[in-house]
């Protein structure tokens, strides 16, 4: 059998926390040639990151323990080497880059320095470091490479930072380059860029490169090999072709099935009125306009999405609207009174009528309070909408109407997983009996299969209760599936707006197009097409 | 194979516009508040009792007495006392002291370079051995040697100064005869009130950096650090230290405050000239212009240490600069 360029054999690695021994990956092979792209899919929890972080040693043992296999690269066994000699090779054969380009650069050094210290650390003299350093700032694409080698991470973009990580990574052409969630946090125009990046690099080097992603679309863009993984095991393997056409494992037909973007879009209704008006609603901070005089109308019981890049200015219309900040100017009609020049009284009854659902559960429920103490607390804010001694009857009707269990009323958020946190935060906006339900990218942070039961949740409710939506989001997909009207923005501004079925199969703007050119389809054969219209429409 | 280490770490732009404006910002501020504790002192000094009564003989004449209120401006109503003041102070005339019928602020100033000595010396052996030993106690975290430094820093951080002055005095002084009990005059003298006040701030100050380099030691752009393969010594010592310092530096500020402020206690109790001494020694005898000089010159060294802290800041974290 021909050595391969790195070969995972066998491993399985151990944790031992408080809670005792949680076993990461368990008997994980895999193997990565010369010039090859594998892919290794998972959600959270699944062990996808561990076996790249044992290649790079970076476990900490304890309370980490590498319970068996061996890493064989160039047909060596690197959990036989000293911590020296794996030193040796970190950065210099063996490069990584992670998700959150921001946190995983030193926040008080140069990137230029940082970039140098790649080479520097394998006994590169400091003249020749920086030399390349620039080089290869100036290669990846950031403009005006001399001034961006002095300045500090913070600095840039998230897509200018993770174009940075690349370039550190790369200094010394190493024979792989493992990429952990490259793009996860990145807008959509911008992760098709890092991938082409990486792309043109992996045929100038014809390095090796293990992308570990959740996103089946990043499979089917760049992989050539996928290996799928589900609670610490790889539960298949194959081509991305394969994969997608002729899953085997019920897992990887779950995630295919999960995937959104594939179902029928929806019409919206003909002459129903509008409940919500904004006209010419305006945000400036100092010279800075951060929206500038949008104008739209929700109607009721329908889902309005509003996408766009990040700094498009998505949220702020929904600060505004609920008055969370003030608006510059404008005037947003709620039943045709202006929310905005409301009095504190009058606001909090519309406030009763308007709830917000936000992206990150963990940070938006108060960890000291029980899920009752939270889905209870706007009663308590709003007295009169239901008697006290019908809270807990009340709280167990709605947990239940959210796909949740009555008796969770007594637990801590902390003892829930994302998905279902999302669900408390649901049930808590639900509690006033809302006409308008905006979520804030309420579903982004979520895997893709627990993405799927919470956008089925949020059809069902809208479908029952006729609550209205507007939906801020930056994943197409997701829209697609769920909204009636679309609204696209860019730096503050309505780009165009429409019914869901005109706005993906006609987008009359060049970057709604473009932006629908940059997002990823599971499907590899859709996805070659789209990587085409995408690559003609940047040319 | 040096040159990792020989690397050059850019700090320039240290002093950017937005640096000058916050410095103004502070001074102005800083000017206001120490103007609201000269109105404060002034009146609640005096809400005291009358220095007459302590300066002079217990069986002066009502005369005597009325003559040396007439010589010290004691016998204007308060507010009238406090324009002249106000207008000496101006001029930058801070008043006699009573008690030694000099400049006040004279007095003050030598004092106060007694406790400027004492504390520079502490906080410069506290902060060179706490972030030493905090180091290495978070990098060998549960070791023995953790334990043990985080027990005797716990212990440094919780004692009583007033007690271990007392303690070391009748020890190293009285029982072994080491070090002389109290004054100054030889390097001895300072043996005693150096090590009683190094306690307190080295016991905190290590508990700060201990948490702080833990916490930057798991950061993830540690783990980049690791995955580009740098050494351990640069990352614990260019990577993580420099970041675990910003919280470090806020304490060593309000440590170092605490020593300029003079540290009453145990100038008081080694007899050391400082202006903690000074300044409990001017309250018992009614020396107001003593007291209110003395104010003023630690407040504006308390100031200027600030702006160091905040200027060391801008110098380690690029993010405050710009």
């Amino acid at each position: 059998m021909a050595d391969h360029l790195l070969e995972v054999r066998g491993l399985s690695v151990r944790f031992h926390t408080a809670q005792g021994v949680v076993n990461a990956v368990n008997d994980v092979s895999w193997h990565l040639d010369r010039g090859e792209t594998l892919a290794i899919l998972g959600e959270s929890g699944s062990g996808k990151s561990v076996s790249s972080s044992a290649i790079m040693n970076l476990i900490d043992c304890p309370p980490g323990e590498i319970a068996s296999g061996e890493i064989l690269f160039e047909g060596k066994d690197l959990l036989r080497m000293s911590p020296e000699e794996r030193r040796r090779l970190n950065g210099k054969r063996i490069a990584m880059i992670f998700q959150d380009p921001l946190s995983h650069l030193n926040p008080v050094y140069t990137v230029g320095w940082q970039i140098a210290e790649t080479l520097t650390a394998h006994g590169r003299p400091g003249d020749e470091a920086f030399a390349r350093a620039r080089d290869l700032v100036s290669r990846v694409g950031i403009p005006n490479p001399d001034a961006a080698m002095k300045k500090f991470p913070h600095q840039f973009s998230g897509g200018q930072r993770q174009r940075l990580m690349i370039a550190m990574a790369l200094g010394l052409k190493p024979d792989i380059l493992i990429a952990d969630e490259p793009t996860t946090a990145l807008d959509v125009t911008v992760q098709a860029e890092i991938l082409t990046l990486l792309e043109e690099l992996q045929a100038e080097t014809g390095m090796g490169l293990v992308l570990i992603t959740h996103d089946l679309g990043v499979v089917a863009e760049a992989a050539d090999r996928a290996v799928v993984m589900e609670g610490g095991r790889i539960v298949e393997s194959g081509t991305p072709h394969d994969l997608y056409h002729n899953a085997r494992h019920p897992y990887t037909r779950k995630l295919i099935a999960a995937a959104p973007g594939r179902g029928d879009m929806r019409r919206p209704e003909e002459g129903a009125e509008p409940i919500l008006s904004c006209r010419g609603l305006t945000k400036a901070y100092g010279a800075f306009t951060a929206l500038d005089a949008i104008s739209f109308d929700l109607m009721r019981g329908e889902t309005l999405a509003v996408v766009g890049e990040s700094g498009s200015g998505k949220s702020t219309a929904a600060k505004l609207i609920l008055r969370l900040e003030e608006a510059t100017a404008g005037e947003a009609l709620w039943h045709g009174e202006d929310l905005l020049s409301m009095t504190p009284k009058e606001m909090a009854k519309a406030r009763r009528q308007i709830q917000m659902v936000f992206q990150d559960p963990t940070q938006s429920l108060n960890p000291r309070m029980s899920v009752f103490q939270i889905v209870s607390e706007p009663w308590v804010i709003h007295p009169g909408v239901v008697e006290k001694r019908r809270w807990r009857e009340r709280v167990a009707e709605l947990l239940e109407q959210v796909g949740l269990k009555a008796e969770h009323a007594q637990r801590y958020p902390h003892q829930f997983s994302g998905g279902q946190r999302q669900r408390i935060a649901i049930a808590r906006a639900l509690a006033l009996e809302p006409e308008l339900i905006i979520c804030d990218e309420a579903v982004s942070a979520l895997d893709v299969s627990i993405q799927a039961q919470v956008i089925a949740l949020l059809g069902k409710l809208r479908d029952e209760l006729g609550i209205a939506f507007m939906f801020i989001a930056h994943d197409l997909p997701v829209v697609r599936d769920f909204a009636d009207r679309v609204l696209v923005m860019k730096g503050g501004q309505i780009v165009e707006q429409g019914p869901v079925r005109r706005i993906f199969e006609d987008p009359r703007e060049g970057y709604t197009q473009r932006l629908l050119a940059a997002g990823l389809d599971p499907d590899p054969e859709v996805q070659r097409q789209r990587r085409e219209a995408r690559l003609k429409l940047s040319a | 194979m040096g040159s990792a280490q020989a690397l050059p770490v850019n700090v320039e732009g240290a002093e950017t516009p937005v640096m000058h404006k916050a410095v103004g910002k502070r001074a102005i501020s800083s000017l206001l508040s120490l103007f609201g504790l000269v109105i404060l002192v002034f009146f609640l000094s005096r809400l005291t009792g009358d220095p007459a009564a302590l300066f002079l003989p217990v069986d002066a004449s009502e005369a005597m007495r009325q003559n040396f209120r007439e010589l010290h401006g004691l016998n204007d109503p308060v507010h009238i006392q406090f324009v002249h003041y106000l207008g000496d102070l101006v001029r930058g005339d801070f008043g006699d002291s009573l008690r030694k019928a000099r400049p006040a602020l004279d007095v003050v100033l030598e004092a106060f370079v007694w406790t400027l000595q004492l504390a520079v010396i502490t906080m410069t052996l506290v902060t060179v051995a706490a972030i030493v030993v905090g180091s290495i106690t978070a990098f060998r975290v549960g070791s023995a040697f953790d334990r043990f430094a985080s027990m005797l820093s716990l212990v440094g951080a919780s004692a009583p100064d007033f007690w271990i002055a007392i303690v070391a005095i009748v020890l190293f002084s009285v029982n072994l005869g080491w070090v002389p009990t109290s004054g100054t005059g030889t390097v001895w003298h300072w043996v005693l009130p150096i090590s009683v006040l190094f306690i307190r701030p080295f016991g905190l100050i290590l508990q700060v950096v201990r948490g702080s380099m833990l916490s930057a030691l798991g950061s993830a752009y540690v783990k980049t650090a690791r995955a580009k393969g740098v050494k351990n010594r640069p990352i614990i010592f260019v990577h993580t230290l420099r970041n675990a310092m910003l919280p470090v530096i806020t304490v060593i500020g309000d440590q170092a405050a605490a020593l300029l402020n003079g540290a009453v206690v145990v100038e008081t109790i080694f007899g050391f000239p400082g202006v903690g001494k000074l300044m409990i020694d001017s309250i018992l005898q009614r020396d107001f212009n003593v007291i209110l000089a003395a104010i003023m010159v630690t407040a504006l060294a308390i100031f200027l240490m600030n702006l160091l802290i905040d200027l060391a800041y801008a110098l380690l974290d690029p993010r405050i600069r710009t």
